[in-house]
């Protein structure tokens, strides 16, 4: 088990090394040319571009820029070029943000999507899933963005049936009850995605496992339908939607509802890194593609030993 | 959608059903069978229609453009006015006062339909061009990068999982650890990062030339970083499929590699890959459009169904169309992929409601 | 005379699928009375499965239809609801499967699945089931049982998997097991293990079994009676000493021929039977085993009933050849597998 924890972590840190390299290397090698007034932005004086060469070291072979780049992020002295903010902070301030919304969204889609997937899976073929299966693809096949942006346009304060709060983040201390209100738009347009997509995936897993030789056996025995549906079938075709669940968690922490924070202006990490992005701001872009790679691979990690536990015939023993 | 369709027999329509067909499945081709499947699934064939429908629209963007609107995608008809009813209208209210009432300035007009023959059928834009217009060449771009990029990610994924499955060993290692490298990034934060990184100078490497605006960019950067999402499970199907008996014999009758894997290996995946080539293209339609949204896709005056609701964002009070209407359109364009798609995996692979054991 | 406990009695089984109605079992009857073995033999496809799990009522779905009836004890288990069929489940009739490496669940262990069944028919609490499960397993033949029983299915080789079926099917001392090909997925060493193993049960538990297979040999020494099945029917019964001895179908002869003996490869049996079984959607006409007999003459265009032909009165079959006829033919046919073999 420790050995098995060893290698994953061993694995997980070589992966790192090689994400932020590449980003490296797609920011200063891909474009060609003189990166340094790139780097500088849009606004950059001839000054920064100075600051920039030197303290990239541009003039280094590439290893030791990769290399000094490295070193101020992990001693936090990393600083944006456009607006010389520290980007290690900034992450940290849209940390809460982006954690609330994808907690949030996390336990709504997770739930509603095993509800919808147990229900079509079970009156599989009758009007009820016929239903949910369109309302589920139409959901899938929404821009996020665009389900945004239309759902502020028709209920958020001063529009046509306003309900809700129009975007931004409150935090969670400064007024709970403000927080959530301004969540709940966000949170669920981020969900219905997953929902839709989970609940296809909990259907088919669940008519798959109907037809294994121990729901059959269960039957057998003399199970009432309800015990054979939660504790056999359930119980088998919910581990691949857990270790689903954990990727995706961790890709949105990392900032794949960078979309949704745009459409609502929640300042999380997402919309730091699609600001940084317009800007072709380096370091911050450098910095939240390592933050969000750090959580996929934790998370993956979580996710093996999680998988271990639910599964016993992949438990180390 | 029509989905386990054998629970809805009952044992009349099957009888029905034999008679009509003439003949129990036996000895039938599978591919055969699937279509069987697919022509009585009369939603998914609904649905590949209207995709149909919608690429030829598109493709006709042109001809509209030239005999029914009578303006480009890019033309500019600002402080221009129209005929409506024998009425002019201003493109974009100018703004001021007319008879005594004051109306904003700098608002386009709304969708006329066919009330102003052919013109400005989903209105305009801020900039005085017609959305119609705007929304089908945008809708040829998206098609173009969403379809482009579904087949060279298709292609890529399937040569990798094809050779790390037939050789193993160490080509299946690197192959295997290229693919876990991209997954482990954040799909659409890379994406942004390279359609940024490329969109400034363009991509100048290797021999290979492509000018900063080319809508390459986005298709190459969303096949590239899909790749995994179709190379695993493929190559895991082809990791089982080396077991099996026949692709063992074929290689000690002496078949080489390559025969091995277009001529064996190749036919046995080859419904998995139609089926995620169609649910790739939806896939890829909406990311094109994730991307273009946040300025990292197709690139401006060009126009995407992307970057049109990017332009209509921000007018969303005064002219909700412009955001409206290709939003629609993606919609449409996606689910009609999705549904067919589904409607084709389920004719390929029925998944067995019934147990067949013997 | 001991107590009847199953009638069959011409019992169809029909699926609508979109291929069309598949006959799966058309117009079975048997009987089973306390302490016997019944064996159904015949090859895959022929509707053995089918008739196992309809006596469970396990076949009951939107697309199936039934005919005839299924009498346990003197009750329809075709006419029962969902609650009476869970009362007879696992309690008074339970049932072992073929494949003993998917048929356990595998994320609970085996003792656990052994106290679901107890505690769902009686009222016990967690301990004494458990104590119970332990006993099971000892009966059937798990050593260290007591440690064992908190094994998860993977941790079981396949024999061992197929004994903790055996003691979760008799969890509850039903009157009738039904085991399903139970030994075709193991070695054969071990399928005469597990054979002797639910002969020696029934009589300590004093029920009485369905035995099914492919494989006549299996069925040889245990069962009292032997019902051949071929494409949905019974084309032979006999009790098994005259089935052994005076077999009348040349279906029958076929299976015969195809018995596994120690001086034959083991694969040549597979094929010892030419040709496939006919589509179950859309029979031959007449004798259902026609087009692959080698005597088949005109008059087998007719499908001959299931009755006794020969002196003993329990032996019934379907063949339109004389007696005399047949007995000439078979020692030509079992004689002439030999030597191809
Ligand atoms: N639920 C079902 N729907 C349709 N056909 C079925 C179903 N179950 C079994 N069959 C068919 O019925 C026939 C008999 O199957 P089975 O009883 O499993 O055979 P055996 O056990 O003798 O090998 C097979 O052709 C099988 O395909
Ligand atoms: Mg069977």
């Amino acid at each position: 088990m420790l050995a098995f924890l060893v290698r994953r972590l061993v694995g997980a840190f070589l992966v790192l090394v090689a994400v932020s390299f590449i980003t490296y290397l797609i920011f200063v090698k891909i474009p060609g040319g003189d990166p340094a007034p790139r780097i500088a932005g849009r606004l950059a004086t001839d000054q920064n571009i100075a600051d920039i060469r030197q303290k990239l070291h541009l003039n280094d072979p590439f290893y030791s820029q990769y290399w000094a780049m490295m070193q101020s992020l992990f001693t936090g002295s990393l600083k944006s070029y456009s607006s010389q903010l520290n980007v290690v902070q900034e992450i940290k301030r849209g940390i809460p943000a982006t954690l609330s919304l994808t907690i949030g969204a996390g336990i709504i889609w997770l739930g509603f999507g095993i509800l919808v997937g147990v229900i079509s899976a079970v009156t599989a073929g009758r009007l009820s899933d016929r239903v949910i299966t369109v309302l589920a693809l139409i959901g899938i096949s929404m821009p996020v963005f665009w389900l945004g942006l239309i759902s502020r346009y028709l209920f958020a304060e001063g529009h046509p049936l306003s309900f809700l709060p129009d975007g931004e983040y409150v935090g969670l201390t400064v007024n709970p009850w403000q927080w959530f209100v301004h969540l709940l738009m966000p949170w669920t347009v981020l969900a219905v995605l997953f929902i839709g997509f989970y609940g296809r995936v909990l259907r088919s897993n669940v008519l798959d496992t109907i037809n294994e030789d121990y729901v059959r056996t269960a039957k057998a025995k003399g199970l009432p339908p309800r015990r054979v549906l939660v504790k056999h079938v359930l119980r088998n075709s919910l581990i691949p939607i857990v270790t689903l669940f954990g990727l995706d968690f961790a890709a949105v922490i990392g900032g794949s509802a960078i979309l949704t924070e745009t459409v609502f202006n929640l300042r999380g990490v997402g919309q730091y890194a699609a600001d940084s992005v317009q800007s072709l701001d380096l370091p911050p872009i450098m910095g939240v593609t390592i933050y969000a790679t750090f959580f996929i691979v934790l998370f993956s990690v979580v996710v093996d030993l999680l998988y271990a536990w639910l599964d016993p015939r992949i438990r180390p023993t | 959608m029509a989905t386990e369709s054998t629970t809805d027999f009952s044992l009349d329509s099957a009888a029905a059903l034999a008679a009509d067909e003439g003949g129990a499945i036996e000895g039938k081709s599978p591919w055969l069978l699937a279509w069987r499947r697919l022509r009585r699934n009369y939603v998914a064939l609904g649905f590949l229609a209207l995709f149909v429908v919608i690429v030829v629209m598109c493709l006709l963007a042109g001809p509209y453009a030239h005999h029914v609107a009578g303006t480009g995608p890019n033309d500019n008809h600002l402080g221009e006015t129209f005929t409506r009813g024998g009425k002019q209208v201003e493109v974009v209210s100018k703004g001021g006062f007319t008879g005594g009432t004051f109306k904003a300035g700098g608002i386009p007009v709304g969708p006329q339909l066919w009330h102003a023959g052919g013109k400005y059928v989903f209105g305009a834009d801020t900039q005085g061009r017609d959305v119609a217009v705007r929304l089908l060449y945008g809708g040829l771009n998206s098609l173009k990068v969403g379809i482009g990029s579904a087949l060279i990610c298709t292609l890529f994924a399937l040569v990798l999982a094809l050779i790390a499955g037939y050789y193993g060993g160490w080509v299946d290692w690197v192959i295997a650890r290229f693919f876990d490298l991209i997954w482990a990034f954040p799909v659409l934060l890379l994406a942004i990062a390279l359609g940024t990184a490329l969109s400034i100078n363009g991509f100048h490497h290797f021999g290979i030339s492509i000018q900063s605006g080319s809508l390459w960019i986005p298709t190459l950067v969303i096949s590239y970083v899909l790749i995994p999402y179709i190379g695993r499970p493929l190559r895991g199907q082809i990791l089982s499929l080396r077991e099996k008996e026949f692709i063992e014999a074929a290689t000690a009758q002496g078949a080489g590699g390559v025969r091995v894997m277009f001529s064996e290996l190749l036919p046995n995946i080859a419904s998995s890959v139609l089926v995620f080539f169609a649910l790739i293209i939806a896939n890829n339609i909406l990311t094109e459009a994730g991307l273009s949204f946040l300025g990292a896709g197709v690139q401006p005056p060009n126009p995407s169904w992307g970057t049109l609701i990017a332009d209509g964002q921000s007018r969303i009070q005064t002219a909700p169309w412009l955001a409206i209407i290709p939003g629609i359109a993606i919609v449409l364009t996606v689910l009609a992929l999705n549904i067919f798609g589904d409607g084709l995996r389920d004719a390929l692979d029925p998944r067995a409601k019934v147990r067949i054991e013997h | 005379m001991p107590e009847r406990l199953i009638e069959v009695k011409d019992l169809k089984v029909q699926f609508a699928t979109e291929d069309g109605i598949v006959r799966a079992v058309d117009g079975v009857s048997f009987e089973l009375a306390r302490g016997e073995v019944l064996g159904i033999v015949g090859e895959s496809g022929s509707g053995k499965s089918v008739t196992a799990m309809t006596l469970l009522g396990l076949t009951k779905e939107k697309n199936t239809r039934f005919e005839g009836e299924v009498l346990y004890k003197g009750r329809n288990v075709l006419a029962m609801n969902e609650d009476e069929l869970q009362e007879v489940r696992g309690n008074e009739m339970s049932m072992i499967f073929q494949d003993p490496m998917t048929s356990l669940n595998p994320v609970y262990t085996v003792g656990a699945q052994i106290c679901e069944a107890i505690q769902i028919h009686e009222k016990t609490d967690k301990r004494a089931a458990r104590l119970r499960a332990i006993e099971l397993l000892k009966q059937v033949g798990i050593p260290n049982a007591e440690s064992r029983v908190d094994n998860f299915p993977h941790e079981f080789s396949g024999g061992m998997r197929q004994r903790a079926m055996i003691a979760m099917a008799l969890a509850c001392n039903p009157d009738v097991l039904i085991a399903d090909e139970p030994t075709t997925a193991l070695d054969v060493t071990i399928q005469a293990q597990i054979i002797e193993l639910v002969d020696r049960l029934k009589d300590e538990f004093n029920s009485a079994v369905i035995l099914i297979t492919h494989d006549l040999g299996v069925v040889a020494d245990v069962a009292d009676e032997i019902v051949v099945m071929y494409a949905g029917r019974v084309v032979e019964r006999a009790p098994t000493r005259k089935l052994f001895y005076d077999p009348q179908m040349p279906y029958t002869w076929g299976l015969l021929g195809s018995i596994p003996r120690l001086d034959r490869p083991r694969q040549e049996r597979l094929h010892s039977i030419k040709g496939t079984p006919p589509s179950l959607i859309r029979s031959p006409t007449g004798c259902k085993f026609r087009p692959r007999c080698p005597h088949a003459f005109d008059k087998c265009m007719e499908e001959p009933r299931l009755e006794n032909r020969v002196e003993e009165p329990g032996h019934l079959d379907r063949c339109w050849l004389s007696v005399d006829e047949k007995r000439r033919l078979r020692e030509a046919t079992i004689a002439g597998e030999e030597e191809a073999a």
